[in-house]
């Protein structure tokens, strides 16, 4: 028996007893980048194939979506710095070395790309005429020109800096989503990297994290997509594609916890919490058998043609990834090296 | 130059001086501490045995706690000394989940604090406070890279271990045992 103790009384907050400087931001924002990345790899992986005239949806309202998403994990992400007002230190420099400086510069470079993504598909999905506000149609007249006459497409933009712009992006697309697919893996993988490149947190410290939560945040945007869109054909191709994510995760998970039982004695100590231990109920139950295997029955039923209400398997698999981020988040700070 | 400290377990009885020490000459916030006191206890009665430790930031070789510093807050000074600029740390707590240790913690202004090894008492050719005050002088501080130095010495002659050598850090106090 070994037993080990603290006798001068440290209470640091948020290290003592255990570990909780990272609480709820940042598992929420680990959730959050994850789907934003899923929706835009979706969104630039049509366009890149050709078929953004099929997936509608995907292209063109799970950009919107990924943006607020974004916007709500880096408030989040604010939120939990200590230092708030010195964020912008992140942006003097550039370091290898560290994943949240590697996440701070992809963001930088996501962000303005996914604006001018929504910008360009701007007037296919907002046509004026629908828009009952008036005092946004008062402040839209800023910028645009409308024009009654033509249902199909009644406003323009007004300057011709932005009409020639809008032009340049949308006469070919494939470029702005071939940077937008790369940069959305390397934002889904770095959620991942974040935790794994901490030697100190043994929980943490294996590579398949990336790649894992990767998956995973693939898997929940497209269990977005499908609760999004109205077309039977979108609905239908992002189940297929969703039970394909889940089947991997349930396989990374399983290599993960095998590597782990083959792995040295903190390693076979850290899965035994998942395992028997602190976290096995809480595991087990919300992320592998609510958030992956129910679906992935219910989706596969619904491919066999049985009635499934989609939004039941879509809401699942979400629940599944945000529970995800939570118990690794906290299980990751309360298992430690004893010496 | 490689700054090294070296701590005497069969010596070390746990009065938590260095603790306090620290606190005053570096005027830690209360409630928190840089140093701290660990009591381990292995075995079944009657066969026990036990160990006292006094603890803080090992200024490892191979720093995962810089490695991980999204701005360059944390940084290495000359003789292997890790330290934080306060003006530069967002307070991303990325450092302290780095640590195993968990020898970092977040300053009430925000940003995080950790042991200097009294740097500005080093650069007056003194001890760090922790090692200037323990009454049973269980601690031996000084440059590895020179051979007559106490700590050097010491740890040439005596067995000695670290802690949590399997993470890889290469830390740079030495406990006697």
């Amino acid at each position: 028996m070994k037993e080990e103790l603290i006798i001068s009384g440290r209470m640091n907050p948020h290290i003592d007893p255990v570990m909780n400087i990272w609480h709820w931001s940042i598992p929420l924002y680990l959730f959050l980048g994850g789907l934003a990345a899923g929706l835009l790899f979706f969104a630039a992986y049509q366009t890149i194939m050709g078929k953004d005239k099929k997936f509608l949806t995907s292209v063109r309202i799970g950009p919107i979506v990924a943006f607020g998403a974004i916007v709500i994990g880096l408030m989040a992400l604010l939120y939990d710095l200590h230092h708030p007002l010195y964020f912008w230190q992140l942006y003097t420099t550039i370091r290898l070395d560290s994943p949240m400086s590697w996440g701070a510069w992809t963001l930088m470079l996501i962000m303005p790309l996914n604006m001018i993504w929504i910008f360009s598909y701007l007037k296919d999905i907002y046509p004026v005429h629908k828009c009952k506000l008036g005092f946004i149609r008062k402040i839209a007249a800023w910028i645009i020109t409308t024009n009654d006459t033509k249902p199909e497409q009644d406003w323009d933009w007004k300057h011709k800096i932005i009409r020639d712009f809008e032009k340049y992006i949308v006469k070919d697309r494939k470029p702005l989503a071939w940077a937008m697919a790369i940069l959305a893996i390397v934002l889904g993988v770095y959620t991942g990297i974040l935790l794994s490149a901490f030697n100190a947190r043994p929980l943490w410290n294996t590579a398949i994290l990336g790649p894992l939560f990767l998956t995973s945040g693939l898997s929940t945007g497209a269990a977005l997509l499908m609760i999004m869109t109205k077309d039977h054909f979108e609905r239908i191709s992002y189940s297929k594609i969703d039970i394909l994510l889940v089947i991997i995760e349930l396989f990374f998970i399983t290599h993960w916890f095998m590597g782990y039982q083959a792995g040295s004695e903190i390693k076979v100590h850290t899965v035994s919490y998942f395992l028997g231990g602190e976290f096995t109920v809480t595991f087990w139950v919300n992320v592998i058998i609510l958030g992956l295997t129910i679906p992935l029955i219910l989706e596969v039923m619904e491919l066999m043609k049985f009635k499934i209400p989609v939004i039941v398997p879509g809401l699942l698999i979400i629940w599944g990834g945000l529970a995800f981020r939570f118990i690794m988040v906290d299980a990751g700070q309360v298992i430690r090296y004893l010496y | 130059m490689r700054y090294a400290m070296a701590i005497d377990t069969k010596k070390c009885v746990g009065c938590s001086d260095c603790v306090v020490a620290c606190q005053t000459e570096n005027n830690i916030p209360i409630g928190y501490s840089r140093d701290w006191i660990t009591e381990t206890v292995e075995g079944t009665y009657p066969g026990l045995h036990l160990q006292i430790r006094s603890e803080r930031c090992n200024h490892c070789e191979d720093t995962p706690c810089v490695r991980t510093c999204p701005t360059g807050a944390s940084h290495v000074i000359e003789g292997g000394i890790v330290k934080v600029t306060p003006e530069e740390c967002i307070g991303c707590g990325s450092c302290i989940e780095a640590c195993p240790y968990d020898a970092r913690y977040v300053h009430p202004e925000g940003w995080v604090d950790k042991c200097t090894f009294c740097d500005h008492r080093i650069n007056n050719g003194q001890d760090p406070a922790c090692v200037s005050v323990c009454p049973t002088t269980c601690m031996y501080f000084g440059d590895l890279d020179d051979p007559n130095s106490e700590v050097s010495r010491i740890t040439a002659v005596r067995r000695i271990k670290v802690l949590a050598a399997e993470a890889g850090t290469k830390p740079q106090i030495f406990y006697l045992v």
